[in-house]
């Protein structure tokens, strides 16, 4: 119930009526957004940009879409890096095949196709609901993985299988280096989260929660469920398409079929968890967790010399047995996970030393 | 003709040994109506804790039980810290619960025991024997054999001893059943017991034909197709499901395969379950309690 309450009011960012134009609010954004696209790129190394910023946000990006799906809609999904290797494939195609498509551009046609798929693969949803569905999504991830591995045409008939980044150019600026890559990946997120908040905020939000909560009330009050719920999919994997686009050009470079696999999926379903279902911007604190724990868990071994007594597989395994406790501790505790408790963090630090 | 009936009959096999992961399945999904993620990792987990013991030198009737004494501590752990604390959440966030489960539990499995193949030697060799004309391996017949016996103790439990009737209670209805002093936590722990019981059984079977190794963990991925054919909640369905999914799954591989380079298997189950859905919703043995709006 708290989810629904705090999921339907609209996003602090939106200036109510009556508000002052210039709210705390809106200052705090602006420095956010400053920071973010002129600060970052100008002290950030290539390594911090190449392996820590780029994938937290593609990945949060891609949280963003599933959360869309899941959150909002109650929808389960556990398909979402074949949508990415969708949009990934067909930019690739895109821009390969009509080299005279903008960056841009391709990147939107290329989320149209990950969307038609996505649309394909929610029909069931029509008819069944629950984890029944998760079937129909994970017959996605196994058909696209083995349709971009097995039909070399996706891949340009490349002996290795693998797509690699064309030229990364926009209206004539290079964008190959660690900072242009950088800025390409957070104006894209950046305008696709402001896509996925207005459209959470609008109509269509409020039809896929009303769905979430409760279909059969939502079918009462004349919600067109059926098509509310595949626009949920097409939306959704839209944003994955793109995701997928930018973690294979922005991120990886060179990538193959497989770097979309079922674990990248859960990584995925993971961050909504952590990040917290129905919260856009936990997404990419569910993203920062994910990338980061890895790197931290490397960092500790070495530091304390460890190296002789933990070897690879080990903290492979560690790491899987980390990310399903927090999962299950979560779920348990703090069900709307990062995004509420930092929420509630930010509620108490406001009134303190009182407490609310 | 020949040709299609064995490709038929080593699909059939390959299915009934689906029918064995799924049945752990339906069993926690009658008690307590969760999809049971982990099941794929209880199979990995029972099969690597035998192989260990057995490789220490514990011989077959010392190693099984002992290995059935740790599925059952682990129920009762997972009863205790994942479901309690979870009960009466919605489907979905217990759905995750597993999978988070499943993640833990495959985890522990490796750290513990290590990452290795092992071999698995249940003393029956994998030899091809003539059955009416038909190729079949030995091996697969005793497969078959244990899991019809698993099969019908698991049919004796539930319709004859108390035990089995008050799981069918909470099957039928938890609030019922509880109201008339069925404890849930016991039935969960007792549940979760029996099929990391048939996880076992599962893993061995499974394990001595392709090794004891992480992909045994994945045979969860292929019982979800075979549960929506069969339905979720009928043992019966499970089997049938699991035949029909093994069936039509090696004859695609055989049949359709080449026409599309290459095989098939990998997500036939999925489309073939995803049709099956459109049709069926509740599967073949299920009850129809799926609403659709």
């Amino acid at each position: 119930m708290s989810a629904l309450v705090s999921s339907v009011q609209p996003a602090n960012l939106a200036r109510r009526e009556g508000a002052p134009l210039v709210s705390l609010n809106r200052i705090a954004f602006v420095l956010a957004l400053a920071a973010i696209y002129v600060v970052v790129p100008l002290i950030g190394n290539d390594y911090w940009l190449n392996s820590l910023v780029i994938p937290t946000v593609v990945m949060g990006l891609a949280g963003v879409g599933l959360n869309l799906l899941t959150g909002y809609a109650g929808l389960v999904s556990l398909g979402s890096a074949a949508f990415m290797s969708i949009g990934a494939f067909s930019a690739y195609n895109l821009l390969l095949r009509a080299p005279f498509l903008p960056l841009p551009l391709a990147l939107i046609v290329a989320g149209f196709v990950a969307a038609a798929a996505g649309v394909i693969f929610g029909l069931p949803s029509l008819r069944i609901k629950g984890f029944y569905l998760s079937a129909s999504t994970l017959g996605a991830q196994f058909f696209f993985e083995w349709l971009f591995t097995n039909f070399h045409w996706f891949s340009n008939n490349s002996m290795s299988l693998t797509i690699s980044a064309p030229r990364l150019e926009f209206s004539g600026y290079n964008l190959t280096s660690p900072a242009g890559r950088y800025l390409l990946v957070v104006v894209t997120t950046g305008l696709l989260v402001w896509l996925a908040r207005n459209i959470v905020n609008s109509r269509i939000g409020r039809d896929w929660m009303a769905i979430r909560d409760m279909d059969t009330a939502a079918a009462v009050a004349g919600i067109p469920i059926a098509s509310r719920k595949l626009l949920a999919y097409g939306v959704s994997s839209f944003f994955c398409g793109i995701a997928g686009a930018l973690w294979a050009f922005a991120y990886l470079g060179t990538a193959d079929a497989h770097a979309f696999d079922l674990d990248k999926s859960f990584q995925i379903l993971f961050i909504v968890i952590i990040g917290g279902s129905a919260s856009l911007f936990g997404n990419f604190l569910g993203a920062a967790f994910i990338v980061l724990t890895p790197i931290v868990l490397d960092l500790i071994v070495l530091w304390w010399n460890l190296t002789d007594y933990v070897d690879q597989g080990s903290l492979t395994n560690l790491l899987r047995i980390i990310f399903g406790l927090i999962i299950i501790l979560l779920l348990i505790k703090e069900p709307d996970g990062l995004s509420s408790l930092i929420g509630r963090l930010a509620r108490r630090l406001a009134a303190w030393p009182l407490r609310i | 003709m020949l040709f299609f009936l064995n490709v038929l009959t080593s699909g059939l096999l390959a299915g009934l040994m689906y029918a064995m992961v799924a049945i752990g399945f339906v069993l926690i999904y009658k008690a307590s109506g969760v999809f049971n993620f982990a099941q794929g990792s209880m199979v990995l987990f029972a099969a690597l804790t035998f192989v260990t013991l057995n490789e220490h030198g514990l011989p077959f009737w010392a190693a099984f039980p002992l290995t059935i004494v740790v599925m059952i501590a682990g129920a009762v752990l997972i009863e205790r810290l994942v479901l309690r604390p979870l009960v009466n959440r919605n489907p979905n966030t217990l759905f995750m619960a597993t999978l988070g489960l499943s993640f833990v539990i495959e985890g522990l499995a490796q750290l513990l025991l290590g990452t290795d193949v092992h071999q698995l030697d249940l003393g029956i060799d994998d030899i091809p024997v003539s059955v009416l004309g038909l190729q079949i391996s030995a091996f697969d017949l005793f497969a078959s054999a244990i899991a019809v016996a698993l099969v019908a103790v698991l049919a004796v439990l539930f319709s004859k001893t108390r035990m089995g009737i008050s799981l069918r209670a909470v099957a039928d209805d938890t609030l019922a059943a509880q109201s008339i002093g069925i404890r849930l936590p016991r039935i969960w722990r007792i549940v979760w017991s029996v099929s990391g019981f048939v996880a076992l059984v599962a893993g061995l079977l499974w394990g001595a034909r392709q090794g004891v190794q992480f992909s045994l963990s994945l045979v969860v991925l292929k019982a979800m197709p075979v549960l929506i054919i069969g339905g979720f909640s009928s043992i019966p369905g499970a089997i049938v499901g699991g035949l029909l999914v093994g069936a039509t799954e090696n004859l695609a591989d055989i049949y359709i395969g080449p026409l599309v380079q290459g095989s098939v298997s990998t997500w036939f189950a999925y489309i073939l379950a995803v049709g099956f859905l459109l049709i069926r919703p509740a599967g073949l043995f299920g009850e129809s309690a799926i609403e659709r709006v």
